[in-house]
Protein backbone atom coordinates (compact mmCIF):
# COMPACT_ATOMS: atom_id res chain seq x y z
CA UNK A 1 0.00 0.00 0.00
CA UNK A 2 2.90 2.34 1.01
CA UNK A 3 4.29 1.70 -2.61
CA UNK A 4 1.22 3.06 -4.33
CA UNK A 5 1.38 6.28 -2.16
CA UNK A 6 4.88 6.97 -2.45
CA UNK A 7 5.76 9.73 -4.97
CA UNK A 8 7.28 7.78 -8.25
CA UNK A 9 10.97 8.95 -8.48
CA UNK A 10 12.16 5.58 -9.88
CA UNK A 11 10.32 2.60 -9.24
CA UNK A 12 11.11 -0.48 -7.46
CA UNK A 13 9.34 -4.06 -7.79
CA UNK A 14 7.40 -5.85 -5.27
CA UNK A 15 9.44 -8.42 -3.53
CA UNK A 16 8.85 -11.01 -0.73
CA UNK A 17 9.06 -7.81 1.85
CA UNK A 18 5.78 -7.15 0.72
CA UNK A 19 4.41 -10.33 2.16
CA UNK A 20 5.90 -9.52 5.72
CA UNK A 21 2.69 -7.96 7.44
CA UNK A 22 2.79 -8.15 11.09
CA UNK A 23 -0.45 -6.56 13.18
CA UNK A 24 0.74 -6.85 16.58
CA UNK A 25 4.17 -7.17 17.61
CA UNK A 26 7.25 -8.22 15.23
CA UNK A 27 9.59 -11.00 15.05
CA UNK A 28 9.02 -14.90 15.05
CA UNK A 29 6.02 -14.57 17.75
CA UNK A 30 4.28 -11.54 15.72
CA UNK A 31 0.61 -12.12 14.82
CA UNK A 32 0.26 -10.90 11.30
CA UNK A 33 -2.08 -10.57 8.59
CA UNK A 34 -2.05 -13.89 7.04
CA UNK A 35 -2.59 -15.66 10.58
CA UNK A 36 -5.57 -13.24 11.10
CA UNK A 37 -6.77 -14.38 7.67
CA UNK A 38 -7.14 -18.06 8.76
CA UNK A 39 -8.89 -17.40 11.67
CA UNK A 40 -11.69 -15.28 9.95
CA UNK A 41 -11.81 -17.84 6.85
CA UNK A 42 -12.38 -21.07 9.85
CA UNK A 43 -15.03 -18.73 11.46
CA UNK A 44 -16.42 -18.12 7.84
CA UNK A 45 -16.46 -21.53 7.12
CA UNK A 46 -18.14 -22.48 10.15
CA UNK A 47 -20.85 -20.07 9.81
CA UNK A 48 -21.49 -20.81 6.21
CA UNK A 49 -21.65 -24.51 6.44
CA UNK A 50 -24.03 -24.57 9.65
CA UNK A 51 -26.19 -21.43 8.10
CA UNK A 52 -27.00 -23.65 4.93
CA UNK A 53 -27.05 -26.84 6.18
CA UNK A 54 -28.86 -26.05 9.07
CA UNK A 55 -32.25 -26.58 8.21
CA UNK A 56 -31.85 -29.38 5.45
CA UNK A 57 -34.71 -28.84 3.15
CA UNK A 58 -36.22 -31.55 0.44
CA UNK A 59 -36.04 -28.83 -1.84
CA UNK A 60 -32.25 -27.39 -1.17
CA UNK A 61 -32.08 -23.58 -1.16
CA UNK A 62 -29.39 -22.31 -3.18
CA UNK A 63 -26.56 -21.85 -0.06
CA UNK A 64 -27.84 -25.97 0.41
CA UNK A 65 -27.25 -26.13 -3.48
CA UNK A 66 -24.22 -25.05 -3.02
CA UNK A 67 -22.51 -26.74 0.07
CA UNK A 68 -24.01 -30.17 -1.44
CA UNK A 69 -21.95 -29.68 -4.59
CA UNK A 70 -18.78 -28.88 -3.36
CA UNK A 71 -19.24 -31.45 -0.82
CA UNK A 72 -20.31 -33.79 -3.39
CA UNK A 73 -17.61 -32.90 -5.79
CA UNK A 74 -14.94 -33.99 -3.08
CA UNK A 75 -16.78 -37.19 -1.77
CA UNK A 76 -17.64 -38.54 -5.21
CA UNK A 77 -15.41 -36.79 -7.54
CA UNK A 78 -11.87 -37.31 -5.30
CA UNK A 79 -12.47 -39.45 -2.63
CA UNK A 80 -14.12 -42.18 -4.01
CA UNK A 81 -12.43 -42.08 -7.15
CA UNK A 82 -8.94 -42.14 -6.14
CA UNK A 83 -9.30 -43.73 -2.39
CA UNK A 84 -11.39 -46.64 -3.06
CA UNK A 85 -15.53 -47.34 -2.28
CA UNK A 86 -14.32 -49.52 0.37
CA UNK A 87 -12.49 -47.13 2.72
CA UNK A 88 -13.08 -43.58 0.93
CA UNK A 89 -15.59 -42.39 3.77
CA UNK A 90 -13.67 -42.25 6.37
CA UNK A 91 -11.17 -39.80 4.79
CA UNK A 92 -14.10 -37.23 3.38
CA UNK A 93 -14.09 -35.34 6.24
CA UNK A 94 -10.93 -34.31 6.76
CA UNK A 95 -10.06 -34.07 2.41
CA UNK A 96 -13.30 -31.73 2.52
CA UNK A 97 -12.20 -29.74 5.51
CA UNK A 98 -8.60 -29.44 2.96
CA UNK A 99 -10.09 -27.98 0.58
CA UNK A 100 -12.68 -25.69 2.39
CA UNK A 101 -9.54 -24.21 3.97
CA UNK A 102 -7.84 -23.88 0.73
CA UNK A 103 -10.56 -22.50 -1.13
CA UNK A 104 -11.78 -19.90 1.07
CA UNK A 105 -7.90 -18.60 2.04
CA UNK A 106 -7.15 -18.64 -1.81
CA UNK A 107 -9.94 -16.77 -2.57
CA UNK A 108 -8.94 -14.01 -0.19
CA UNK A 109 -6.22 -13.20 -2.37
CA UNK A 110 -8.75 -11.39 -5.11
CA UNK A 111 -11.18 -10.64 -2.49
CA UNK A 112 -10.87 -6.80 -1.57
CA UNK A 113 -11.23 -6.02 2.37
CA UNK A 114 -8.45 -9.50 2.30
CA UNK A 115 -6.31 -9.25 -0.53
CA UNK A 116 -4.24 -11.72 0.51
CA UNK A 117 -3.26 -14.89 -0.29
CA UNK A 118 -2.85 -16.82 3.23
CA UNK A 119 -0.42 -19.34 1.39
CA UNK A 120 1.30 -17.43 -0.07
CA UNK A 121 3.20 -17.45 3.12
CA UNK A 122 5.26 -21.03 3.33
CA UNK A 123 4.64 -21.73 6.82
CA UNK A 124 1.07 -22.40 6.12
CA UNK A 125 1.42 -24.93 3.55
CA UNK A 126 4.04 -26.86 5.23
CA UNK A 127 1.45 -27.48 8.23
CA UNK A 128 -0.91 -28.81 6.10
CA UNK A 129 0.98 -30.85 3.59
CA UNK A 130 2.61 -32.32 7.29
CA UNK A 131 -1.04 -33.26 8.11
CA UNK A 132 -1.46 -35.10 5.24
CA UNK A 133 2.24 -36.34 5.23
CA UNK A 134 1.49 -37.92 9.01
CA UNK A 135 -2.22 -39.26 7.76
CA UNK A 136 -0.71 -41.12 4.60
CA UNK A 137 1.86 -43.10 6.38
CA UNK A 138 -0.22 -43.56 9.44
CA UNK A 139 -3.11 -45.47 7.45
CA UNK A 140 -0.72 -47.17 5.29
CA UNK A 141 1.26 -48.00 8.37
CA UNK A 142 -1.62 -49.31 10.36
CA UNK A 143 -3.14 -51.09 7.54
CA UNK A 144 -0.10 -53.90 6.24
CA UNK A 145 1.85 -53.07 9.60
CA UNK A 146 5.14 -50.96 9.67
CA UNK A 147 7.36 -53.49 7.74
CA UNK A 148 4.79 -54.42 5.28
CA UNK A 149 4.18 -50.79 4.70
CA UNK A 150 7.67 -49.83 3.62
CA UNK A 151 8.05 -53.72 1.50
CA UNK A 152 4.91 -53.00 -0.02
CA UNK A 153 6.60 -49.83 -1.42
CA UNK A 154 8.73 -52.16 -4.24
CA UNK A 155 6.40 -53.48 -6.63
CA UNK A 156 6.64 -57.44 -6.90
CA UNK A 157 8.30 -59.09 -9.53
CA UNK A 158 11.40 -57.44 -9.84
CA UNK A 159 14.16 -58.69 -10.32
CA UNK A 160 16.95 -59.19 -7.39
CA UNK A 161 19.44 -56.25 -8.58
CA UNK A 162 16.96 -53.47 -8.96
CA UNK A 163 14.78 -53.81 -5.59
CA UNK A 164 17.21 -52.00 -3.64
CA UNK A 165 17.77 -49.22 -6.15
CA UNK A 166 13.98 -48.54 -6.08
CA UNK A 167 13.70 -49.22 -2.56
CA UNK A 168 15.26 -46.11 -2.02
CA UNK A 169 13.76 -43.82 -4.90
CA UNK A 170 10.33 -44.85 -3.46
CA UNK A 171 11.85 -44.02 -0.25
CA UNK A 172 12.88 -40.51 -0.97
CA UNK A 173 9.79 -40.06 -2.96
CA UNK A 174 7.21 -40.92 -0.06
CA UNK A 175 9.44 -39.59 2.64
CA UNK A 176 10.64 -36.08 1.04
CA UNK A 177 9.14 -35.23 -2.48
CA UNK A 178 5.81 -35.92 -2.33
CA UNK A 179 5.33 -33.28 0.98
CA UNK A 180 7.32 -31.07 -0.16
CA UNK A 181 6.20 -30.68 -3.49
CA UNK A 182 2.86 -30.73 -1.88
CA UNK A 183 3.68 -27.42 0.03
CA UNK A 184 5.77 -25.56 -2.24
CA UNK A 185 3.01 -26.11 -5.19
CA UNK A 186 0.61 -24.29 -3.32
CA UNK A 187 2.92 -21.68 -1.85
CA UNK A 188 4.27 -21.26 -5.29
CA UNK A 189 1.18 -20.79 -6.97
CA UNK A 190 -0.13 -17.88 -4.69
CA UNK A 191 2.98 -16.51 -4.02
CA UNK A 192 3.79 -15.77 -8.15
CA UNK A 193 0.50 -14.92 -8.77
CA UNK A 194 -0.10 -11.95 -6.09
CA UNK A 195 3.43 -11.06 -6.58
CA UNK A 196 2.40 -10.76 -10.48
CA UNK A 197 -0.70 -8.71 -9.09
CA UNK A 198 1.04 -6.66 -7.63
CA UNK A 199 3.73 -5.84 -10.00
CA UNK A 200 1.14 -5.12 -12.66
CA UNK A 201 -0.89 -2.31 -10.36
CA UNK A 202 2.12 -0.98 -8.44
CA UNK A 203 3.82 -0.52 -12.03
CA UNK A 204 1.06 0.60 -14.04
CA UNK A 205 0.43 3.55 -11.15
CA UNK A 206 3.89 4.32 -12.05
CA UNK A 207 3.67 4.48 -15.18
CA UNK A 208 0.24 6.63 -15.26
CA UNK A 209 1.74 8.92 -12.68
CA UNK A 210 5.56 9.25 -14.85
CA UNK A 211 3.26 11.34 -18.08
CA UNK A 212 3.73 11.28 -21.65
CA UNK A 213 3.55 8.11 -24.04
CA UNK A 214 3.76 5.91 -20.72
CA UNK A 215 0.24 6.78 -19.38
CA UNK A 216 -1.17 4.47 -22.56
CA UNK A 217 1.33 1.75 -21.30
CA UNK A 218 0.25 2.21 -17.55
CA UNK A 219 -3.76 2.06 -18.72
CA UNK A 220 -2.95 -1.16 -20.68
CA UNK A 221 -1.06 -2.74 -17.76
CA UNK A 222 -3.71 -2.06 -15.52
CA UNK A 223 -5.74 -3.79 -17.64
CA UNK A 224 -3.94 -7.05 -17.59
CA UNK A 225 -4.01 -6.16 -14.10
CA UNK A 226 -7.17 -7.02 -14.20
CA UNK A 227 -7.13 -10.03 -16.48
CA UNK A 228 -4.41 -11.68 -14.33
CA UNK A 229 -6.98 -11.16 -11.61
CA UNK A 230 -9.30 -12.88 -13.33
CA UNK A 231 -7.06 -15.77 -14.25
CA UNK A 232 -6.04 -16.11 -10.39
CA UNK A 233 -9.30 -16.85 -9.81
CA UNK A 234 -9.17 -20.17 -11.80
CA UNK A 235 -5.95 -20.68 -10.35
CA UNK A 236 -6.85 -20.86 -6.85
CA UNK A 237 -9.51 -23.08 -7.27
CA UNK A 238 -7.24 -25.52 -9.26
CA UNK A 239 -5.13 -25.65 -6.43
CA UNK A 240 -7.56 -26.00 -4.02
CA UNK A 241 -8.20 -29.20 -5.96
CA UNK A 242 -5.34 -30.13 -6.98
CA UNK A 243 -3.91 -30.39 -3.41
CA UNK A 244 -7.21 -32.59 -2.54
CA UNK A 245 -6.47 -34.84 -5.44
CA UNK A 246 -2.63 -35.35 -4.62
CA UNK A 247 -4.26 -35.67 -0.80
CA UNK A 248 -6.66 -38.48 -2.04
CA UNK A 249 -4.17 -40.18 -4.15
CA UNK A 250 -1.26 -40.61 -1.96
CA UNK A 251 -3.88 -41.77 0.80
CA UNK A 252 -5.23 -44.37 -1.61
CA UNK A 253 -1.77 -45.38 -2.68
CA UNK A 254 -0.93 -45.94 1.19
CA UNK A 255 -4.00 -48.25 1.17
CA UNK A 256 -3.59 -50.33 -1.71
CA UNK A 257 -2.43 -53.74 -1.66
CA UNK A 258 0.31 -53.44 -4.14
CA UNK A 259 2.15 -49.90 -5.66
CA UNK B 1 21.62 -2.46 -16.45
CA UNK B 2 21.53 -4.27 -13.00
CA UNK B 3 19.49 -7.08 -12.17
CA UNK B 4 19.41 -10.54 -11.30
CA UNK B 5 20.47 -13.59 -13.28
CA UNK B 6 18.53 -15.93 -11.48
CA UNK B 7 15.15 -14.30 -13.19
CA UNK B 8 16.48 -14.99 -16.33
CA UNK B 9 17.45 -18.45 -15.27
CA UNK B 10 14.21 -18.92 -14.02
CA UNK B 11 12.10 -18.08 -17.21
CA UNK B 12 14.58 -20.10 -19.40
CA UNK B 13 13.57 -23.21 -16.24
CA UNK B 14 10.47 -22.64 -17.26
CA UNK B 15 9.81 -23.42 -20.96
CA UNK B 16 10.14 -27.23 -19.81
CA UNK B 17 6.94 -27.56 -17.65
CA UNK B 18 5.36 -24.95 -20.18
CA UNK B 19 5.54 -27.57 -22.65
CA UNK B 20 4.85 -30.46 -20.68
CA UNK B 21 1.56 -29.12 -19.27
CA UNK B 22 0.71 -28.38 -22.85
CA UNK B 23 1.21 -31.45 -24.00
CA UNK B 24 -0.56 -33.27 -20.87
CA UNK B 25 -3.66 -31.04 -22.03
CA UNK B 26 -3.11 -31.50 -25.21
CA UNK B 27 -3.61 -35.22 -24.90
CA UNK B 28 -7.08 -34.96 -22.48
CA UNK B 29 -8.40 -33.01 -25.08
CA UNK B 30 -7.45 -35.41 -27.31
CA UNK B 31 -9.30 -38.12 -25.30
CA UNK B 32 -12.18 -36.36 -24.54
CA UNK B 33 -12.84 -35.57 -28.18
CA UNK B 34 -12.72 -39.14 -28.77
CA UNK B 35 -14.56 -40.26 -26.16
CA UNK B 36 -16.43 -37.95 -24.47
CA UNK B 37 -17.92 -40.54 -21.39
CA UNK B 38 -14.23 -40.80 -20.59
CA UNK B 39 -13.98 -37.52 -19.41
CA UNK B 40 -14.66 -38.65 -15.63
CA UNK B 41 -12.00 -40.44 -15.68
CA UNK B 42 -9.12 -38.88 -17.49
CA UNK B 43 -10.06 -35.89 -15.49
CA UNK B 44 -8.17 -36.79 -12.59
CA UNK B 45 -5.03 -38.22 -14.59
CA UNK B 46 -4.78 -35.21 -16.40
CA UNK B 47 -4.91 -32.76 -13.27
CA UNK B 48 -2.11 -35.55 -11.53
CA UNK B 49 -0.03 -35.31 -14.56
CA UNK B 50 -0.23 -31.80 -14.59
CA UNK B 51 0.70 -30.91 -10.35
CA UNK B 52 3.92 -33.47 -11.07
CA UNK B 53 4.92 -31.59 -14.17
CA UNK B 54 3.90 -28.16 -12.65
CA UNK B 55 6.17 -28.85 -9.74
CA UNK B 56 9.05 -28.53 -11.51
CA UNK B 57 8.32 -24.87 -12.24
CA UNK B 58 7.35 -24.62 -8.88
CA UNK B 59 10.59 -25.72 -7.27
CA UNK B 60 12.73 -22.84 -9.95
CA UNK B 61 10.80 -20.20 -8.73
CA UNK B 62 11.27 -21.25 -5.39
CA UNK B 63 15.10 -21.72 -5.87
CA UNK B 64 15.14 -18.13 -8.39
CA UNK B 65 14.01 -16.40 -4.78
CA UNK B 66 16.56 -18.52 -2.67
CA UNK B 67 19.43 -17.92 -4.95
CA UNK B 68 18.65 -14.15 -5.71
CA UNK B 69 21.46 -13.01 -3.66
Amino acid sequence: MSLVSAAPSEYTAPGVEEFWQPIIGDGAWAITRPISLVVVSCGLIIWFLLATTRKKAMVPSRGQMATEAVYGMVRNGIAKDLIGSKEFLRFVPLLFSLFMIILVNNFFGVIPPFSYPTFSRIGFPIALSLIVWVVFHAVGMKKHGFFGYWKSLVPSGLPKGMILPIFFLELITDLFTRPVTLALRLFGNMFAGHILIVLFITGGWYMLTSGGILVIAGGVTWIFALVMTLFEILVEFLQAYVFTLLSALYIGGALADDH
Amino acid sequence: MTGNIAILGYGLSAIGPGIGVGLIFAAYINGVARQPEARGMLQPIAFLGMAITEALAIFGIALAFVFRG
